[in-house]
């Protein structure tokens, strides 16, 4: 075992940090941020994952990024910079999109939300909140449309799980029935009049996503009426370490992970968020030809069939052992009670079914690509 | 948690109980706790040549990944098979979820390692 590791310099708190540190948390820096991990007092990764599978969890994602576009020309600046069509957004609704270099790879991934009839507001991830804002502000210059860094303006609390819907109903006026899923509204919640409400999540569940002031007093009081509300439900406070099988599993991309400034749209098989036939957007020609040439690797799903974990960056290897591609993540499924991962591997090679193996400690342990997403939440009946 | 007088401890967060030339292995409360929920280990064959310091197997939670130093040296005489199904023992009882047994090579090895009272201190200190 080794000794657990050093504390850094400066991090940066989100207005729950003394929250998070009252119920035990175990903090870890996350790309600057110093967040929960996981809860023990909940019972750890796999209680907070499976609470949210069955039940319900929240998340404190207030280190997420949040950029307003927002004015005459907003609708063709979205467009211009995102990949997904944002004239296809009503008022109220939103769409898993990206933002894209010239050469078709990820600047980011964005959720798009449109507020207004020329109101959008794109949120965006921690790590690379600088990078997105100054690249946002860059290339929407010859719009008119003003663009608004909101980062540190939110609190933004993640309720997610089949009983989200029945909890957060407790605590506001909104009609949640009436918003689906990728849709939003706003209400008065735990007595804060026009809170931006969305039917969003980063875990494969149903859930929505709340954004309050960033106040530590409004922050906590808000936090704690909703685990209140909860306990009926059994809620659990999640951290990143969930958060990152729930999405695992569910196949959503994480940042440096399966999408990079290096990886691009189709490689990552997300072009069903990108759509060529709307107006020019950045890194459409790129993607134009890379469609046409083909591309060299692709995103799969391997499940691992010998004993062993994949984890992030282990080679992935052909049955001669020959180098053919590497890990973007992997992990213990929780709630799938299986070791999965998911992979970079050339298009041949990764086809349903084909068995590949995974270097782990300098051994070849044998895994199959399989479908994905690993999971997929059961229809409402 | 406790950690029993009988054991012998490294500052890796082993934990080595000797009776004669036979011992057992198993990793600390401590260690447990630090990992989270332990979901995968990886442990040697009986018969397998275990090296004072040197890496014996490993143990996975669902977000990290961590080696297993051997507290001392010797020959592996038996694997606590139970875990490769049920990894999360370790978890609820650290003390009593052992890894391996051993027959040592130099029960001497052992006054090198820490004393339950010392290892408490290491532990508190390092956190």
């Amino acid at each position: 075992m080794p000794a657990a590791e050093a504390t850094i310099n400066t991090v940066r708190k989100t207005a729950l940090n003394a929250v998070h540190r009252k119920l035990g948390a175990k903090m870890v820096d996350f790309n600057g941020w110093d967040m929960s991990v996981e809860y023990p007092s909940a019972g750890g990764i796999i209680a907070e994952h499976n609470a949210v599978r069955t039940s319900v969890g929240i998340f404190d994602v207030s280190h997420m990024g949040d950029i307003r576009l927002s004015g005459r020309d907003a609708l063709a600046a979205v467009q211009h910079i995102s990949m997904n069509d944002a004239s296809r957004l009503a008022v109220g609704q939103a769409q898993y999109s990206a933002l894209l270099y010239p050469q078709g790879t990820f600047v980011d991934d964005v959720v798009v939300h449109r507020l207004g009839d020329a109101d959008y507001l794109l949120v965006i991830n921690a790590g690379t909140r600088e990078k997105d804002v100054s690249w946002v502000r860059d290339n929407t210059a010859r719009f008119d449309c003003k663009v608004e860094n909101l980062s540190d303006d939110f609190t933004q609390i993640a309720i997610q799980g089949p009983k989200g819907v029945e909890l957060l109903q407790k605590l506001t006026d909104a009609d949640l029935s009436a918003v689906k899923f990728y849709w939003l509204t706003r209400g008065t919640v735990c007595g804060l009049h026009d809170t931006l409400i969305a039917r969003t999540g980063y875990t494969g569940e149903d859930g929505f996503e709340i954004y309050i002031p960033s106040d530590e007093e409004t922050s906590t009081r808000i936090w704690n009426e909703i685990f209140d509300a909860g306990k009926e439900f059994g809620v659990v406070p999640c951290g990143l370490g969930s958060r990152n099988t729930l999405r695992l599993e569910a196949k959503l991309p994480l940042y440096g992970h399966e999408i990079s400034d290096t990886i691009n749209v189709l490689e990552a098989g997300l072009d069903r968020f990108c759509k060529m036939d709307k107006p020019d957007f950045l890194g459409r020609n790129a993607l134009e030809k890379s469609r046409l040439a083909g591309v060299t690797r692709t995103l799969v799903g391997l499940e691992m069939i010998e004993r062993g974990i994949a984890r992030d960056g282990y080679r992935v290897l052909d049955e001669a052992g020959r180098e053919i591609g590497y890990v973007t993540s992997g992990s213990y499924a929780p709630f799938l009670k299986k070791n999965i991962a998911l992979a970079y591997v050339p298009p041949e090679l990764g086809t349903i079914g084909s068995t590949v193996k995974v270097e782990i400690r300098g051994q070849g342990v044998s895994a199959q690509v399989v479908p994905t997403p690993f999971y997929k939440r059961p229809k409402k009946t | 948690m406790p950690y029993p007088n009988a054991f012998k401890y490294t500052k890796e967060h082993e934990w080595i109980k000797a009776d004669g030339k036979s011992a057992t292995i198993g990793i600390t409360d401590h260690a447990q706790e630090a990992l989270g929920d332990i979901v995968f280990v990886e442990l040697p064959k009986v018969g397998a040549e275990i090296q004072k310091g040197k890496t014996f197997g490993s143990v996975e939670s669902v977000k990290a990944v961590s080696d297993l130093y051997a507290p001392a040296s010797g020959t592996v005489t038996a694997v606590n098979g139970e875990l490769t199904t049920a990894p999360e023992k370790i978890n609820k009882e650290a003390h009593e979820a052992w890894l391996i047994k051993i027959t040592l090579k130099d029960p001497g090895e052992l006054n090198l390692l820490l004393p339950a009272a010392d290892y408490e201190k290491f532990v508190a200190e390092e956190v």
